[in-house]
């Protein structure tokens, strides 16, 4: 038996050794609220596997590393960070660059629409700090969840955006977080907020990277708030170093008539828990999360979404798609939960998973909680494999069998991507699946 | 070209082919008739390398090479190319990627430069011509909502931009009406060359007014049971295929 709380004293250590740091940050009603979230962390402990939401995903392993926060910024050479970030058109200079939690580079601003505003959280809470503490914190829950409590209690340094009323900002916005570990694992706890006003418009890129095959714990929560009739266009992109941990929540409000869409991509760490929570909290909310993931190997990628129709006439689509190859584990964990008064609701949910070996497991958990009697919603799950006869065909054409096993997986992916509207972004997907995302399973043909 | 001596195939322990012999040279199109369940769609099978079948005795020279050992993928590049009875549908790739992957893989195994996005642009849009298809469906993902006669159209086109030496046309009229049909059977006559063989596998005679062959081959019972000239063919519109079957069962 494991003991899930022999890891939790490195974290209350480094707290103690942060807080003074941590306290020169914002109010002191904000540094209440890191050590209650602290405590709250010490209260639960990491979660076991006998809790059914985590029922999937063993921490154990994560639990027995000694990740160390790293020290105050890194030395890191730009230019290794910036060549894995080119091929999706991001230029160092155009995004908020965090490296092991501190940001190295507050963004270039020139090109933003006057009082739009992407900095360093850091940065904002000395500077902004009454508008920024309105909305910190106050959507994620950190009750029931460890390491959103973990994260708050770290509340330091991250990305923080500021999309004011009836603006629109054009190019996409990049949040970009690297870690390295310098032979010690390390941990970061980022976190973002965005703050879009009324009538407002913006598309946000939030990338994890790290260099490959270090081993690092990314505990990151990013918090979004639509106002009404806003609307914004998340990604995210997980291309974590094949041994890290990657925990994420994002905790999103929506507000009367809203547009919210999430395009989740997961392809790196060992262990991925990500988290989505929307609150469509007023009428006429509209509200997309489509997922792709990729595990191979022994990785474990789970995605929980969660989302809360609160009111009437909202409507959620979701579309996950996994792909599973090695030992590749998956875990989706899909709750709609449609309150008494939200009539009118369309939610519509599917979860599709592509094995590729006879080692790799999914499990798929949609949950419909349905209060409400005027409503429509939908869910549905598939597991399959690649199809034979498609496979035969390619082949009788002279493509190899490797290559149409990945033409396929991609085939399989592509709706997905192509639902990506940041052309650079797409493209580098449509390359990361034709050609570095070779299946490898190979038994099931 | 070809050579197929005494084939037999099963397919889960239920024998199709039992005993089938055919030469096939150079330039000459070859029709494979017979009544439902004889066996064609299975010897077209076999001869593109389907897993599904296994082969229990015989032998395939290709071009003095043996058929049998080669994964499928490799048969293609050497030359043969099977157009489905039914083709499959991708959803997710389009035609042109899948096309474009296709023709690369072979020009590479013959040791030819890979065609760029223009370079094939230009072959494709001559060749599409030749199938009097519409440009559009290039952009579609592969026989994804294509009608019955688009797929047909597309596998002779794949063929055309392919340039296979053995081409085994497998039912390729079925389901077809009249115009389609002949849109097909011209293509496939344009394909017609000294160099390049062709059987072509079909249960209706009307195919071969349009296709006129060489030679005609009746399958029945897993077997060749009788060959001859274009009028068979005729003869088999006239009477049936009980005479054959009959006669020889």
């Amino acid at each position: 038996m494991i003991d899930l709380n022999e890891g939790k004293a490195a974290f209350l250590n480094d707290f103690e050794r942060q807080e003074a740091f941590l306290s020169r940050f914002g109010s002191k009603g904000l540094h209440d609220l890191r050590r209650s979230a602290l405590s709250r962390f010490e209260e639960l402990g990491f979660p076991s596997p006998s809790e059914e939401e985590w029922r999937f995903t063993p921490l154990g392993p994560l639990t027995k590393i000694p990740f160390q926060l790293s020290p105050n910024g890194i030395s890191q050479r730009e230019s290794e960070v910036a060549e894995r970030l080119q091929p999706m058109g991001i230029a160092p200079p155009d995004a908020v660059l965090l490296l092991n939690g501190r940001c190295a580079r507050p963004l270039n601003s020139a090109g933003l629409p006057e009082n739009a505003c992407v900095q360093p959280l850091l940065l904002a809470l000395s500077e902004k700090q009454e508008f920024v503490e309105r909305h910190l914190g106050r959507y994620a829950s950190f009750e029931t969840h460890p390491f959103t409590a973990l994260n708050t209690a770290f509340i330091g340094d991250g990305a923080f955006v500021y999309i004011p009323k009836n603006t629109t900002v054009t190019k996409p916005i990049f949040l970009v977080y690297w870690s390295q570990s310098s032979g010690e694992p390390t941990v970061t706890h980022p976190r973002t907020l965005i703050v879009a006003e009324e009538s407002s418009q913006a598309t946000i890129v939030e990338v994890f990277l790290g260099r490959p095959n270090d081993v690092y714990l990314t505990n990151a929560v990013a918090e979004v708030v639509c106002g009404p009739n806003a609307s914004i266009d998340y990604y995210k992109i997980q291309d974590e170093s094949k041994e890290a941990f990657h925990v994420h929540t994002l905790q999103v409000q929506q507000s009367r008539d809203s547009t919210f869409s999430s395009h989740a991509f997961a392809f790196g760490s060992v262990l991925a828990r990500n988290e989505i929570n929307s609150v469509l909290d007023d009428e006429g909310c509209s509200c997309t999360l489509n997922g792709l993931y990729f595990a191979s190997g022994h990785q474990l990628i789970d995605n929980h979404t969660r989302i809360e129709h609160a009111r009437p006439h909202c409507s959620s689509h979701e579309l996950y798609k996994g792909i599973l190859d090695g030992h590749g584990h998956g875990v989706f964990n899909g709750r709609i939960h449609v309150h008494p008064n939200a009539q009118k609701t369309d939610a519509k949910q599917t979860n599709m998973t592509l094995l590729l070996s006879d080692d790799a497991v999914i499990h798929s958990q949609p949950q419909l909680e349905i209060f409400a009697d005027d409503v429509k919603c939908t869910h549905g799950a598939t597991i399959g494999q690649l199809d034979a006869d498609a496979l035969f065909y390619l082949r009788t054409r002279g493509i190899g069998k490797e290559e149409a096993r990945s033409l396929l997986t991609y085939a399989f992916a592509n709706d997905i991507i192509q639902r990506v509207r940041v052309d650079l972004v797409r493209r580098q997907l449509e390359a990361l699946f034709l050609h570095r995302h070779q299946p490898t399973g190979g038994r099931t043909t | 070209m070809l050579t197929i001596f005494n084939l037999h195939a099963k397919v889960e322990d239920k024998p199709i082919l039992n005993g089938v012999s055919l030469k096939v040279k150079a330039g000459e199109v070859h029709a494979i008739m017979g009544p439902n369940g004889s066996g064609k769609s299975t010897l077209a099978g076999v001869l593109a390398g389907r897993d599904i079948y296994e082969v229990t005795e015989g032998d395939v020279l290709y071009n003095g090479k043996n058929l049998l050992e080669m994964e499928p993928e490799e048969r293609a590049r050497e030359g043969v190319f099977l157009a489905f009875q039914y083709p499959v549908e991708i959803p997710g790739v389009s035609n042109t990627y899948f096309l474009k992957a296709a023709l690369n893989a072979i020009r590479k195994h013959r040791g030819e430069p890979e065609l760029d996005a223009m370079e094939f642009l230009e072959l494709v849009r001559e060749k599409m011509k030749l199938l009097r298809m519409d440009e559009e469906l290039l952009k579609r993902p592969v026989n994804e909502g294509f009608s019955g006669g688009e797929k047909k159209r597309n596998e002779i086109f794949q063929m055309a931009v392919l340039e296979p030496k053995l081409a085994i046309l497998d039912e390729t009229d079925s389901g077809l009406d009249i115009d389609a049909l002949k849109i097909v059977a011209d293509g496939v006559n344009s394909l017609r060359d000294p160099n390049r063989a062709m059987l072509v596998i079909t249960h209706y005679q009307r195919l071969l007014n349009f296709i006129v062959p060489d030679k005609v081959h009746v399958l029945a019972g897993g077997r060749i049971v009788k060959s001859g000239g274009k009028e068979l063919a005729l003869k088999l519109e006239k009477e049936g295929y009980g005479w054959i079957e009959n006669g020889h069962q």
